[in-house]
């Protein structure tokens, strides 16, 4: 399952549609971090509200994007975290470390955005 | 859900990544079915993704085993983890937080653990690894 990311600006914007396999997320790893690089994006929103699992695996993989695009000039936003996801990762023990986490694609659009003045068109 | 409650095993071969989801996917329709909640449903979906993704990373291949359960109490539901892989040599460390032996975050199997409400695993060198784990609705 391929997850589309879109170029808006100096951000991307990669928003899962369906869960993922393992294979599926270092595929999407690599292709964050080719993309920030080739749009020489200053932004990444990972949308993952339609994730059904955050596992080790999925955990382990978004904190690599994180410091990976991070390595490149870019801050990732995790954005869309279910509440029952959410649940899960708490009582398992699984930590966002360094990751940073907004509730939905608009906030972590601001997040983004912050400091960096909008241009009329944005 | 009566039917459920009464019918056996369900199994799920793990050969693949694909079989991970589709096991987490099953397992998470089934607990639906038997009346756990939305979230207890992710608990149970989340533990089987690790034990799933353990039997194809250290075994190769083996099966999720999906059994419903019932007692005067309520119901619950049984994830059964099956290979006949090389077993694992320090159980002990195994259970630690942050241990892993294949670089990794080393909080699948304790993780589980923390997951549901009853947790044992059987392993012998050569002759596979089998955990069990239960969900029950409270």
């Amino acid at each position: 399952m391929e997850v589309p990311i879109l170029k808006q600006g100096a951000f991307l914007i990669a928003t899962v549609q369906s869960a993922l396999t393992d294979a599926d997320l270092t595929g999407l790893r690599d292709a964050i971090v080719e993309r920030v690089g080739r749009h020489r994006s200053r932004g990444v929103i990972l949308d993952v509200t339609a994730l059904d699992v955050m596992d080790s695996f999925a955990t382990g993989t978004l904190r690599d994007i994180a410091h990976m695009t991070r390595l490149r000039g870019a801050q990732t936003v995790i954005v869309g975290i279910q509440p029952d996801v959410a649940y899960a990762m708490a009582h398992m023990g699984l930590t966002m470390e360094g990751i940073t986490a907004a509730l939905d694609l608009e906030e972590g659009l601001a997040h983004l955005s912050q400091g960096r003045p909008m241009s009329p068109h944005e | 859900m009566t039917e459920l409650l009464t019918t056996g095993e369900t199994r799920v071969r793990i050969d693949s990544d694909r079989a991970i989801v589709d096991a987490r996917q099953r397992g998470r329709a089934i607990a639906l079915k038997l009346g756990f909640s939305p979230g207890s449903a992710t608990l149970v979906a989340t533990s089987i993704s690790e034990l799933a993704r353990n039997i194809l990373l250290y075994a190769g291949e083996g099966e999720i085993g999906l059994q419903p359960l019932e007692r005067l109490e309520g119901f619950g539901l049984a994830i059964h983890a099956r290979d006949q892989g090389p077993g694992i040599a320090d159980l002990d460390r195994a259970l630690e937080d942050g241990y892993s032996t294949s670089g990794r975050l080393g909080l699948g199997l304790p993780g589980v653990r923390r997951l549901m409400d009853e947790f044992e695993i059987n392993t012998n060198g050569g002759a596979g690894t089998t955990v069990r784990a239960v969900k029950w609705n409270r």
